[in-house]
């Protein structure tokens, strides 16, 4: 199966370490929050403010989601009088909110957790429960990775040629 | 090398869960429908003799107005209804095999065992949600440790969120997305219960008073079969809507209310700490409270190397995929260095846009009338999962149907089916091209974001 193949070549040049998950604390109830307790594997590679920093303002952002007040309550009477058809045609504010936290996740990736080699997973993907966070081995140097990139490339472009450039 | 065009598969085929599916996805329901499909012919039947044979007597008679509120009562019904049964009803999806294998790591260290052969005691954890200790315990079946009030549907075979109990009467469980639905069904069907069964009454009345009774009930015979149905059904479901008001107000689940978990009196230990104290919040939260997104994304794209989820005990195995992924994990092969996980990083994070606007399908319905659920209101109550199987053994096989019938009949809306980022990622055509190579993806995968992280590396 050539795609599959492709894939796997490509994977090779992934080491994945090992994954943390961070786990939900449920000690406000049934609402969407996540323990800021930090794992100890992430000892070496981030430091513990930035860390939690963000899973509080991810926290924030799921609480925003799951308000209930005035907004929510006009949004839920509005919905039951058109038989729930609105929904059809409007996203809901927890739709919008999940899409800002998505965002978040990328931006947070890019700035912080990437140049530490980890890997940010958005908790919807994980049905709510974790925060997945993968921590990568940097084992090559430069020279190898360059040449790992341009077969990975070659591979990836030619559509399983590049297999044998290795 | 041929490009072989594998058909990408959506999610919903490969569902772990006892669910059907309809539409490619876009109805989900439980396995037995058979009672579903007798409520839904009791509600039509019923409203279609009501608006056949004593509307237009009333109209002329008293009001038009008669037949404009039942047709907006039935209209609500059906409504409610066909979202309460093809909604998910807060399926929590299965624990990737990462994940499991991490709590199961955790479980041993906590139970002082290495991992045997066999299955470790059931372990629960402890949380403390508002002064009160609640148990979560460990799902064997999804391999995850249970939310607070959510349930495992022996049914359906799934976890489900602020699980209320499975409902026969509408082919589906009843949990945190779909309890509103359900609600304003029963009481609706209450409404226009109450209200057939009275004007057919009147009606009678009134022909009676023109030509006697015996004539009456000869000239409208339809009458009399309503009569009948809403006469038996107004005690169950006007008995069902008052205890699910009770229950709402108290904020409790069904299942919450039979196992006694919460003591009603106030000052007592074990006080309900899932409700906002006073009866207004908890009706607004339950009924007008943000509705969460279904998290099992079933109309997205299967990735053939994503980690499927823990497979169920069955024999049906989706391993496979997954220790190929391994191998390649633990291969000693060399990773680009940071900059490489940067580019990573930066490409957008495929993430499976959840079908949240399209899952909900609203269908225009017929008449008639039902008792749903009319079981729990009669006698003691007994534990949900006996209902089910008490209604299953004697009307199962009442409506033998095909599935697929049902989808055919109804008017999908019209929705753009969710594109996966990859292509809407704007990237290069090159990009695009090669995405396509690797199959069609939605969901996101850490091995894909390198392997996205390295194309883009390739295009730089």
């Amino acid at each position: 199966m050539p795609p599959v193949h492709n894939l796997q070549e490509l994977r090779r040049s992934a080491s994945l370490a090992t994954k943390v998950f961070i786990q939900r604390d449920y000690s406000d109830g049934t609402i969407c929050q996540f323990q800021t307790k930090f794992p100890p594997e992430l000892d070496s590679r981030i430091e513990r403010q930035l860390f939690e920093e963000t899973v509080k303002t991810l926290n924030g952002f799921y609480a925003e989601a799951e308000k209930i007040g005035g907004s929510s309550y006009l949004e839920g009477c509005l919905a039951c009088a058109t038989a729930y058809f609105i929904f059809l045609c409007m996203e809901t504010h927890y739709e919008k909110v999940l899409k800002k936290i998505s965002r978040y996740i990328q931006e947070q990736n890019e700035k912080i957790f990437a140049p530490r080699g980890l890997l940010l997973t958005d908790p919807v993907e994980r049905g709510m429960r974790v925060i997945e966070i993968s921590i990568y081995e940097d084992r090559c140097s430069s020279g190898s990775s360059s040449s790992g990139s341009s077969s990975g490339s070659g591979s990836s472009s030619g559509g399983g040629g590049g297999a044998g450039a290795r | 090398h041929k490009k072989k065009k594998i058909a990408a598969r959506r999610k919903w085929e490969v569902f772990p869960g006892r669910n059907k599916f309809f539409c490619n996805g876009r109805i989900m329901m439980a396995r037995q429908t058979g009672v579903f499909y007798l409520t839904l012919v009791l509600i039509l039947v019923t409203s279609g003799l009501f608006f056949a044979f004593d509307c237009p007597y009333l109209a002329v008679k008293i009001t038009p107005a008669i037949p404009a509120v039942a047709g907006i009562l039935f209209f609500f019904v059906m409504g409610t209804l066909l979202r309460t049964s093809f909604s998910d009803p807060g399926v929590l999806p299965r624990a990737t095999p990462d994940e499991a294998a991490d709590l199961e790591r955790q479980i041993d260290i906590a139970n002082g065992t290495s991992s045997g052969g066999y299955r470790p005691p059931p372990r629960t954890k402890e949380v403390i949600i508002n002064g009160q200790t609640v148990k979560l315990k460990y799902c064997f079946t999804c391999k995850i440790f249970r939310p607070p009030r959510a349930s495992h549907c022996s049914l359906c075979d799934n976890c489900v969120e602020r699980f209320d109990h499975h409902c026969p009467w509408v082919g589906n469980c009843v949990g945190k997305r779909n309890y509103r639905f359900f609600y304003m069904f029963i009481l609706s069907l209450s409404f226009l219960t109450v209200f057939i069964f009275a004007f057919v009454i009147t009606h009678v009345i009134l022909r009676s008073q023109q030509t006697g009774f015996l004539n009456a009930l000869k000239d409208s015979p339809a009458s009399v079969l309503e009569a009948v149905v809403c006469f038996f059904s107004v005690w169950s479901i006007v008995g069902l809507s008052g205890f699910h008001t009770y229950l709402i107000s108290s904020n409790q689940t069904t299942n919450e209310d039979i196992k006694g978990s919460w003591s009603n009196k106030r000052g007592k230990e074990n006080y309900n700490p899932y409700s906002y104290g006073n009866i207004f919040t908890n009706c607004c939260v339950a009924l007008c409270g943000p509705i969460s997104p279904s998290l099992i994304d079933r109309r997205g794209y299967i990735q053939p190397d994503t980690p499927q989820p823990a497979a169920p005990s069955n024999g049906i195995t989706m391993y496979g995929a997954t220790q190929s992924q391994s191998d390649m994990c633990d291969q000693d092969q060399c990773i680009q260095s940071t900059k490489f996980v940067l580019q990573a990083a930066a490409t957008p994070l495929l993430q499976s846009e959840p079908s949240l606007t399209s899952d909900e399908l609203h269908l225009p319905g017929k008449p008639g009338l039902g008792t749903p659920c009319a079981s729990l209101t009669l006698g003691p109550p007994t534990p949900p999962a006996s209902m089910p199987n008490l209604a299953e053994a004697t009307l199962a096989d009442v409506m033998p149907r095909k599935d697929e019938h049902m989808g055919h009949q109804f008017l999908t809306p019209d929705e753009a089916p969710s594109p996966p980022r990859l292509l809407a990622a704007g990237s290069p055509l090159a990009h695009s091209r090669t995405m396509h190579v690797l199959g069609l993806a939605s969901q996101d995968s850490l091995h894909e974001d390198s392997v996205r992280g390295l194309v883009k590396l390739s295009s730089v």
